[in-house]
Formats: C-alpha cells, sequence, structure tokens
C-alpha cells in the first residue's frame, strides 16, 4: 500500500575527517539520492553537534520525516543521542537507525573508491531495515520494593543491613535456628585476630532490632515463581515445637531436657540436647526442639521441658508454616560447607577422633567452644604437645577432590598455628603446605609472624594419616629436601577445602547456574560479580567461590548496591525490541519454548478454545530472537527484526 | 579473477563480534572492504535460510560472528549457531556451493586483531573460490 510507504530521512555524517578522510561522503549522497527510496540524503560536519542535531530537527519538520538513519559511528556511542533528537520531534525513537560507517568502515579502510562502495551498502541496508521498523514503547514494569536474601552469614547480614539502612525492607532467611552463620563459630579472624564473635554479635542484633529487616530463621525456599521485580517465593518454616512469643531464652527446659545428640555447632566435638539453642549468643535468642531426638514427639513420654517451661512456651502439636512473600529481588547468600572428611581416604577418612578439620579447631580454640578456649584434643582431653596442620586437604586435588584453591587456608592455618602456640606455649605446630599464597592486605606479613614465632613450615604433601596407640602418625615428604618424613602428633588439623553449600537441587529450584563445583556463576567473572545472568537475582558472599570474610563483606555491600539501584524507581524499563507471536501463523508446535533460554514463552489455547498458540511473557523476553529463527513458520518474529527486514537488508547489501 | 571483487555479508552480533569490529576500527586496523555487517542482537537470531537468501542474491560468501561458547550474551544462543552452522554446510555441499564460502568464528568485543585476520583470510580464500557459480546462472 502506497500510504504505508515510509518517509525516510538520511544524514550523512563527515566526522571532520574521520569518515570524510576515506568515503566520499557528496558520492555517497549522490549514489543513495539516486538508487534509494528515502525522501531526504543530507549531510553534515559533524551530525552529533547542536548545529547537526538542529538540521536533523529541522529536516525532519520540514520534510514530514516519519523515519531517519544517521551514517555515523557506532550505534554504541550516538545512537542514545539520534534517538532523543527525534524523539524532540515527534518520531518514536525506534524508527532512528544508525548505519556504522565509521567504526566499521572509512576507520579500517584505505581505499577511498572502496570505501565510498562499502559505505553506501552499509547505509542501504539501515534504510531497508527502518522500511519496516514499527514504532515501539519500553514495556514497564512495576517493582515490589522489598528484597529477600537467603542465608544468614556474615554475607547475607551485610547485604541485609545495607539494603534496610537504604530504607527498603528486607527478609533475612536462615535455615538454622539463628542467624550468624560459619562466622559465629571462628574463634579469631587473621590478620588481625580480632575476635570473630566479638565483632559478628552487634551485626547480628543489629539486623534483628532494625526495624526494615524481618528474621525468618529455621526456614527454607519451597518454590519460587515470577521475574525481576516480581517474585513469589513460599517459605517453609519448620516448626520449632517452641512458642518464640513466649520463649525467653531462660534455657531451663535445655538443662531438664535428658537427651543428647551431637552437637552441630561444635561439629560433633560435644553434645547437646534435643530442645536447643544453636550458641549462647543465638540470635534470634530462642531454642527449637529436634524432633527426630524428642524423646517426647518420637516414643510419646517425657515432656520434662514442658513441665519446666516457665512461660508455658512448649508446642507440641506445632506444625511447619507455609507463608507466602513478594518480593523484588534476591541475594544468595548461602555460604560454603568443608568437605567431608570422608572424602579424604588417605587422611583417614573422618574415623580418627584426633584428626579434624578447620571448622573444628575453630570451636576447640573458641572460648566458648567445647573445652572453653583450652586446647586440648577430642580423644581424651589431654594438651598436644605436636599438633600438624595439613594444608590443601582436598583443595588443589583434581584426582581425589576439587582442583581449586580455597584461599582462605594458608591464612588460618597460619592464624590456628600462632593461636596454638599462644595456648600452649611449649608447643610444636608444625604446618605442610604446597605454597603458602599470602595475596591480600597484612597477609605476607602475618605469615611472617607465624614463622617468627616458632611455628615449622615443611614444604610437602602429607601422603598418609594413621593412630598408634595414642599418637597420630603422619607421612609426608618434604620436596625440599625431598626426604620422607614421619611426625608423631597429638593431633592433626586438616584444612579441608571448602565447597559451596547451596546444592544443585537448590539452584535448580532457583533456576541459577552453578559452576563444574557447585558455586554459583555470576553474569560476567569481572565486569558483574554480584550478579546472575538471572534478573533480579544476585550473589553475595562466598556462595559465588571461596572467599574470605572482608571480601565476602565487600561483595555482599556490592551486591546490596544493585538492590538499592534497582529499588530506586517503582517501574522498571524493558527494551522494547522483543519477539512476539503471529497467531494466525503459529501452529502450537513449541520449537520457540525449547530455545527460549528465558522461559518468556509459553504453550496456550487461544480465548476462543480452538487451537494451541504461543503467548510471550514480554518483561521476561531479552530479544535474542533465538525464536524467530526457530519457528518453522514465520509466527514468531522479532520486533524491528523480522524476517523480512533481515533479508531486505542482505539485499541492500548485495545491491 | 585477478580483479575479482567478492561481495560478502557478515552476520555479525552486536555484543562480541560487532564490538570487536568496532574496536578494529578504532585501533585503525585494515582489512578489505569487502564484507558488508549486518548486526543483529545475537547469532541465533540468524535463521540459516537468510544465508541462503544471501548466496542466491549474490553473496560469493557469507561470515557469521557470534560471541565465544560460554560468552553468549544471551546464555546459549551461540550454542544454537553452533549446531546449526555444520548442518546448512552439508546442505551448502548438496547444492553445489562450496561450504567454504560460510565461515563461522567466534569474535569476542576485545579481538580486534582476531577480527581483522579472520575478515582478511576469509576475503582472500572467498578471492581463491572465484565468483559463486550459481550467481552466474
Amino acid at each position: 500500500m502506497k500510504s504505508d510507504k515510509k518517509r525516510i530521512g538520511v544524514f550523512v555524517c563527515h566526522c571532520g575527517i574521520n569518515i570524510a578522510g576515506t568515503v566520499n561522503i557528496p558520492e555517497v549522497v549522490k549514489r543513495l539520492k539516486e538508487q534509494a527510496d528515502v525522501i531526504e540524503v543530507i549531510d553534515h560536519q559533524y551530525c552529533c553537534s547542536d548545529p547537526g542535531q538542529n538540521l536533523i530537527k529541522e529536516t525532519i519538520k520540514e520534510k514530514k520525516l516519519d523515519s531517519v538513519v544517521v551514517a555515523c559511528c557506532s550505534p554504541t556511542l550516538h545512537e542514545p543521542t539520534f534517538r532523543k533528537t527525534v524523539s524532540s520531534v515527534g518520531i518514536n525513537p525506534y524508527n532512528c537507525e544508525i548505519a556504522n560507517i565509521r567504526e566499521q568502515c572509512s576507520w579500517v579502510t584505505d581505499d577511498k573508491e572502496k570505501a565510498t562502495d562499502k559505505a553506501t551498502k552499509i547505509i542501504k541496508t539501515i534504510i531497508k531495515k527502518v522500511e519496516h521498523d514499527e514504532p515501539l514503547t519500553p514495556i514497564t514494569i512495576p517493582v515490589t520494593r522489598k528484597a529477600l536474601v537467603i542465608g544468614a552469614g556474615v554475607a547475607g547480614i551485610q547485604t541485609a543491613l545495607d539494603i534496610a539502612t537504604a530504607g527498603y525492607p528486607v527478609i533475612l532467611l536462615d535455615k538454622n535456628p539463628s542467624i550468624g552463620g560459619h562466622m559465629s563459630q571462628l574463634s579469631e579472624t587473621f590478620p588481625t585476630l580480632d575476635c570473630s564473635q566479638c565483632i559478628l554479635t552487634p551485626k547480628m542484633v543489629e539486623a534483628k532490632q532494625h526495624p526494615n529487616i524481618t528474621l525468618m530463621t529455621y526456614s527454607e525456599i519451597e518454590s519460587i515463581s515470577g521475574y525481576l521485580g516480581n517474585f513469589k517465593v513460599k517459605v517453609r518454616q519448620k516448626a520449632k515445637y517452641v512458642d518464640w512469643d513466649k520463649c525467653t531464652g531462660c534455657d531451663v527446659c535445655v538443662d531438664k531436657c535428658p537427651k543428647k545428640t551431637p552437637d552441630e555447632f561444635n561439629h560433633g566435638l560435644t553434645q547437646r540436647k534435643a530442645i536447643y539453642k544453636m550458641f549462647p549468643q543465638a540470635v534470634p535468642n530462642r531454642v527449637v526442639i529436634d524432633a527426630p531426638n524428642c524423646l517426647y514427639l518420637e516414643k510419646g513420654a517425657c515432656r520434662l521441658c514442658e513441665k519446666h517451661c516457665p512461660f508455658g512456651a512448649i508446642k507440641f502439636d506445632d506444625q511447619d508454616q507455609i507463608t507466602e512473600l513478594e518480593v523484588g529481588a534476591l541475594v544468595m547468600a548461602t555460604g560454603y560447607e568443608l568437605l567431608d572428611k570422608q572424602m579424604l581416604g588417605s587422611y583417614g577418612f573422618g574415623k580418627l577422633k584426633n584428626v579434624v578439620d578447620g571448622l573444628q579447631f575453630e570451636r576447640i580454640l573458641s572460648a566458648s567452644g567445647p573445652f572453653m578456649g583450652e586446647v586440648k584434643r577430642p580423644s581424651d582431653g589431654k594438651i598436644p604437645e605436636k599438633v600438624v596442620f595439613v594444608q590443601c586437604a582436598g583443595s588443589r586435588d583434581p584426582e581425589n577432590a576439587m582442583a581449586y584453591c580455597s584461599k582462605i587456608c594458608c591464612m588460618y592455618t597460619a592464624k590456628q598455628a600462632i593461636l596454638y602456640k599462644h595456648r600452649v606455649h611449649h608447643g610444636e605446630p608444625i604446618i605442610f603446605y604446597i605454597d603458602v599464597r599470602t595475596g591480600g592486605k597484612g597477609f605476607e606479613e602475618f605469615y611472617k609472624r607465624a614463622t617468627d614465632e616458632g611455628v615449622l613450615y615443611i614444604r610437602g604433601k602429607v601422603s598418609k594419616i594413621f593412630e598408634k596407640g595414642d599418637k597420630v602418625i603422619v607421612w609426608g615428604a618434604d620436596t625440599l629436601t625431598g626426604k620422607k618424613i614421619e611426625v608423631e602428633a597429638d593431633l592433626v588439623v586438616l584444612s579441608t577445602a571448602m565447597k559451596p553449600a547451596a546444592t544443585k537441587e537448590f539452584a535448580q529450584l532457583l533456576k541459577l547456574t552453578q559452576d563444574e563445583y557447585g558455586w554459583f556463576t555470576e553474569a560476567h567473572p569481572k565486569l558483574r560479580p554480584v550478579e546472575t545472568l538471572a534478573g533480579g537475582f544476585f550473589l553475595a558472599g562466598a556462595c559465588q567461590g571461596p572467599k574470605d570474610i572482608p571480601e565476602a563483606v565487600a561483595q555482599s555491600s556490592g551486591a546490596a548496591s544493585k538492590v538499592i539501584g534497582l529499588f530506586t524507581s517503582d517501574t522498571l524499563e524493558h527494551l522494547p525490541v522483543i519477539a512476539g507471536v503471529n497467531e494466525d501463523m503459529c501452529s502450537g508446535c513449541g520449537i520457540c519454548i525449547d530455545v527460549c533460554p528465558y522461559k518468556a514463552r509459553e504453550l496456550v489455547t487461544t480465548e476462543d478454545g480452538k487451537k494451541r498458540t504461543v503467548k510471550v511473557i514480554e518483561v521476561l523476553c531479552e530479544g535474542c530472537g533465538a525464536c524467530s529463527a526457530a519457528c518453522p513458520v514465520g509466527a514468531a518474529q522479532q520486533k524491528n527484526f523480522k524476517d523480512q527486514q533481515i533479508q531486505d537488508m542482505v539485499k541492500g547489501g548485495l545491491e | 579473477m585477478e580483479n575479482f571483487e567478492p561481495k560478502i555479508i557478515g552476520f555479525i552480533c552486536k555484543w562480541c563480534t560487532s564490538a570487536g569490529a568496532d574496536l578494529a576500527g578504532t585501533s585503525r586496523m585494515k582489512y578489505p572492504p569487502n564484507m558488508i555487517p549486518i548486526t543483529v542482537f545475537c547469532s541465533s537470531r540468524i535463521d540459516p535460510q537468510y544465508i541462503l537468501w544471501a548466496f542466491k542474491n549474490g553473496a560469493d560468501g557469507v561470515f557469521m560472528g557470534g560471541c565465544h561458547p560460554n560468552d553468549c550474551h544471551y546464555q546459549d544462543g551461540n550454542y544454537k549457531t553452533m549446531k546449526r552452522i555444520p548442518i546448512l554446510k552439508n546442505l551448502l555441499k548438496e547444492l553445489g556451493i562450496e561450504p567454504e564460502r560460510l565461515r563461522l568464528a567466534w569474535i569476542s568485543a576485545s579481538e580486534a586483531d582476531k577480527f581483522k585476520k579472520t575478515i582478511t583470510e576469509f576475503t582472500e580464500s572467498i578471492k581463491k573460490l572465484g565468483p559463486l557459480s550459481i550467481n552466474d546462472k
């Protein structure tokens, strides 16, 4: 139809001599006027300058143009400029396109005649595109300005505090009854030897008391739906069998409970009761009943806690609670675990009582630990005279365990050896290492301090650890002297590898990607380290890879700032260059659904119920166009990159 | 054949190869001007039919450029391209078009030099192959 024909204006920029030096601009203008179906072709010294932009505006008005092609530099530079220019005089910005004749033509070509040919062809391809461009409006999405932080270790707490302090509500969720994470288990922190609890607990209390933070402990994610800015998350809060509104955390029930079981917080070095508080400084400072170990819940007899609770807080008929949350963004702060000692066969399969892992030794060193900070060994409570530390137990070991470096072990092993020496002055700490990696502020000095304070470093890998009498024998090799070494130790500490705490099932539930070891994958390893490719999901702390405390805290503040940035407006604009569906043509085959990386397409039945077709969830579509290429009947068409447009562009480039 | 200037269409993705081409420009690298770039958001947007369409309409060669595997801006678009192109190459053989007339390369935003070398080398190879015979008919 004639009336549908676009009134296109082409503006060719000289860019000083940057384009005009190699491209014969008058010749380009002449050819376009002769060969292309356009209303006007004008050249200008600098189209992006004020006079250049005014020329474009005046020409649009004078010639009643509805579409514009600017032939100039790369669209990454001035596409936004010219789109703004044309929209100021009433043209839809998506009907203005850039022909890149500088970076991809004049700057890469010496021959003036050939550069002129190429520039003309490039401009023709873009004219062909504009001929079928539609006016588009950005899609507006509402944003629920509330965040969910999953995992309440130091990373989660920091993220929640930062978001909450900026004025937005945050739900801080943890699977354990208390927030605090691994940092609450640590003795002192490297390289400053700050007491871990002393610096963490004020933050835990601040999180509890912050008016914008809601704690949901003893809770896990059940399901999630929705998209960036608009998630619905179902959370299962596990039955606590204690009414937390009545409980004061007085611990009377704990004293009376007769049932004992290994204490997870002390990594099995002590026993806890079936009704218990995770640790004395727990936040919330409340108790829970561990049902499988409770005599009443399992066997129907006991109820001593109920009898003695001064507040009537015990609630044996408690049930799991399902809560549905609406949030705009999620931050993963699920952290790490240590590799199971069972994985390390030659180091005793975790069976030897006096072979402990790094976190167990942290508990032994901790003032609130099993021996109240005195260094004793688990088997008989004797003070160990000789302690062997084995670095890289499971790290840098692609054959048996993890190929990566766990990053924090060199420093925490040095710290543990120093702390051991401080407590047992005549003790002999020996560290087996492959390399000592001290990249970090104050780290090299700290390593030096360890050696100065009498820690013996032996370069070599330990081959076997076994018991002989009440000693633990460590076989290793000193790779610097080439000699075999046998040490009769009283206690062995394995610096076991860190591994991600988030399981594959959990990642699948949230549709997040993990690397081969299970660490969450960031959107870009260098430039987008706190974002994921799934819009609205951010990463904080060690769930992304091994990190020490300051790094985890820094990344958490980074993730929080991304969330805060998202929340600055109550709506989001989404690129409208998305793929639609022509319902009349669509056969409902569903091929496009499989190729869509964003789950933006779904099969539906038409309103009259007569056929299957595909519906596009516009806010999820990122505009890659994979569906448009895959659709066998041409029903899926990416807006402004329609089949006809690309085919015409090809023709324009070959004329 | 000495003065044969092949016509080449280049389908390149906006995020990697087109950005690499821009960097080649900013670095003032020189390469033959035969390839006319058509920038799309993702290499996965390119329906193999467009490549056939280009050959049908006079192209002597078609270049496809995308992000390196694992680097796709759209998660896995380049893997779709990776699967489509070899199948199309087999089909080209059946149609009497030398498969070498179609070249797929992964060129990142920082690989200006690779872009220059790939386009130079591809243009040279098409020159050697001569004009596409179906276009003579």
